[in-house]
């Protein structure tokens, strides 16, 4: 009678989640396969560049490799992995987003300097972008904070990203207010109060400016800002301002998830081929600043050279750990700038 | 009179906008944005590989949960009109919980308990089974946001009925199994099948708790909601309505079964 019933449920259920995890055991446990979770607005890079990775891979073992693509809010994505996601490879927004990772175990001390350029084989940088012609006559950061102006860029508690913007701001009032930070704070204050929408990541602030045609001008990524210019080349124009952030997305290998999957070297081999030549034209045909200085010579005319670009590491800033305490914690300048308004 | 005739004009009017607004136009961008580049982009976003993917992960993920609910739904239905138990209360509440939880906070539940921080871990690392940001993970979580719905469906049908006629039944000798397949699913099969139907819809449309769980991976954990969702932020505003058209057809062969079932329960009601 019911027994029966019962017995055959749990036969059912237990097959069932059986059947589901062989199936992921066996694609984990293969050691051709390299999952790389990456962050929202490499979705268009990844996708060339895996392409010709698989080649070079093919050419250089013959063997045929397949690579799953991850893609999401920068600081999500470093917690997803944290949380069980199983990276072979990620490649975040921020340093400090896999340093999150590297202090769960998971990634070891060091993988800063593992590749070159304190592993960010491309960088970016922050720029405005407007609407065709540009209607409210936006040059610099000074304009930001006009009464007229509206502003859209992601919330920086929660995007990558967003900290940049916010960085950059930071930059150009420390260099407008001589480091008076009374003054830079009220800078900052004025700018944030002119942000229209505050969306939770990059790629959903620029869906809100580009397709919903929210605001006058959107704080992007230049890579982002290239990419809606593409899009919609008639709507909207780049303003490069005076000041901006040399933004370093970090890349790295998760050690001990390679280690279990077998697959280190296709990891290490997938971050090093990023600096070839090759990879590197790829980052520049999708708007990423190549870190070859002669490959970013070629492409002088798409990237604006004479922007001033503070980095990171700067005595201002004094590396992300500092920023994060300062900046960007409960309470932080951040906290104080955005509800005070 | 004629006072009245308009102020009904005038009611029927506005419901007949609010409908075309709220659901009709919706409806028609859809479809409309999705035939933007013609018919034959459309078929190869259809049939794109990452697709199909999701579309059978979908298919699998409802599957699964409604058989599971199914099986337990009936189970528990039975249980909490048939028998009085101190706490029955307390667990006919607890079956309603997914009902009023947040799916996303279902989602991260799930992933503090069984992703690699989770106090489970090492159990599950030593079965090599893997939950979350794996296809196991959306399948619970499926299961999970939809587990009411069956079981709510069929509790106040079997309540109406009273026991009387299985009492009957048991006092004539007929074993369990009989007293279930010959007195007791005749009465609940329209109420079972319109749970099932819900139950379905749930599923598919599942978005927050599956989002959370599920890790984002390209062609292996994208359900059909994630991957509209992902089109969309690509900008591939054409693919993401074409890929929407597919749950929106799903979702009309749903609604047909639906008023199907419900003509059919309401005939043997009478």
């Amino acid at each position: 009678m019911n027994k029966k019933f019962i017995l055959f449920a749990i036969f059912i259920i237990i097959s069932s989640v059986l059947a589901g995890c062989k199936s992921d055991e066996q694609s984990a446990s293969s050691n051709n396969q390299l999952i790389n979770v990456s962050y929202d607005p490499t979705r268009e890079l990844y996708a060339a560049y895996n392409a010709a990775f698989i080649k070079h891979w093919q050419e250089k073992t013959g063997q045929a490799v397949t690579i799953t693509q991850s893609h999401g809010g920068s600081g999500a994505q470093a917690r997803s992995v944290i949380e069980g996601n199983d990276a072979d490879v990620v490649t975040l927004a921020l340093e400090y987003d896999i340093t999150a990772i590297e202090k769960t175990g998971l990634i070891k001390k060091g993988w800063l300097s593992s590749f070159p350029h304190d592993s960010s084989p491309y960088t970016s940088t922050i720029v405005f972008l407007v609407r065709k012609g540009n209607p409210k006559n936006i040059k610099d950061w000074n304009d930001l904070i006009r009464p007229d102006i509206s502003i859209i860029t992601p919330n920086p508690k929660t995007s990558g990203g967003a900290r940049w913007n916010y960085l950059a701001a930071w930059a150009y009032a420390n260099n407008a207010y001589q480091g008076n930070e009374e003054q830079m704070k009220k800078y900052m204050k004025k700018l944030f109060n002119n942000v229209l929408v505050l969306d939770s990541g990059a790629r959903g602030a620029t869906t809100t400016f580009v397709e919903n045609g929210q605001g006058d001008v959107l704080l992007a990524w230049e890579n982002e800002a290239y990419l809606s210019l593409k899009e919609h080349p008639d709507e909207f124009q780049i303003v490069s301002p005076s000041i901006s952030i040399l933004a370093q997305p970090s890349v790295a290998v998760v050690d001990k998830i390679a280690d279990e999957h077998g697959t280190r070297e296709l990891a290490e081999e997938y971050l090093n081929y990023l600096y070839s030549p090759e990879a590197q034209k790829i980052a520049a045909d999708n708007f990423y600043r190549p870190t070859d200085e002669n490959i970013l010579k070629q492409y002088a005319d798409t990237f604006d050279l004479n922007i001033k670009l503070a980095t990171i590491n700067d005595p201002l800033f004094g590396g992300w750990d500092k920023v994060q305490e300062t900046h960007f914690k409960d309470g932080g300048i951040f906290d104080q700038i955005y509800q005070k308004k | 009179m004629s006072k009245i005739f308009s102020v009904r004009y005038l009611l029927i009017g506005i419901s007949i906008i609010f409908i075309f607004i709220m659901l009709i136009l919706p409806l028609y961008v859809i479809i409309n944005e999705a035939f933007h580049n013609g018919f034959s982009p459309y078929f190869n976003v259809i049939s794109d590989k990452f697709t199909l993917h999701a579309l059978s992960l979908t298919l699998l993920a409802t599957g699964t949960a409604v058989l599971c609910n199914t099986i337990f739904g009936l189970f528990a239905a039975w249980a909490l009109t048939r028998f009085q138990y101190r706490h029955s209360k307390l667990l006919t509440t607890l079956i309603d919980i997914p009902f009023t939880i947040s799916p996303v906070i279902a989602g991260l539940i799930f992933s503090l308990t069984f992703g690699r921080i989770g106090w489970t871990q090492p159990i599950l690392n030593f079965f090599h089974i893997k939950i979350v940001f794996a296809v196991t993970g959306i399948i619970l979580v499926t299961i999970f946001v939809t587990l009411p719905f069956i079981a709510r469906t069929i509790m106040p049908v079997l309540h109406s009925r009273g026991t009387q006629e299985e009492e009957a039944a048991a006092l004539m000798g007929a074993s369990g199994l009989t007293i279930f397949r010959r007195i007791t699913f005749p009465h609940i099969k329209w109420a079972l099948l319109y749970g099932i139907i819900l139950c379905t819809a749930r599923a598919m449309g599942e978005f927050g708790a599956v989002s959370v769980i599920s890790g984002h991976l390209r062609g292996k954990t994208d359900t059909l909601p994630l991957l509209i969702e992902i089109l969309y932020n690509d900008f591939k505003m054409t693919d993401a309505f074409a890929v929407s058209t597919i749950l929106v057809v799903l979702a009309i062969i749903l609604l047909v079964l639906k008023n199907i079932v419900e003509y059919k329960w309401h005939q043997v009601k009478e």
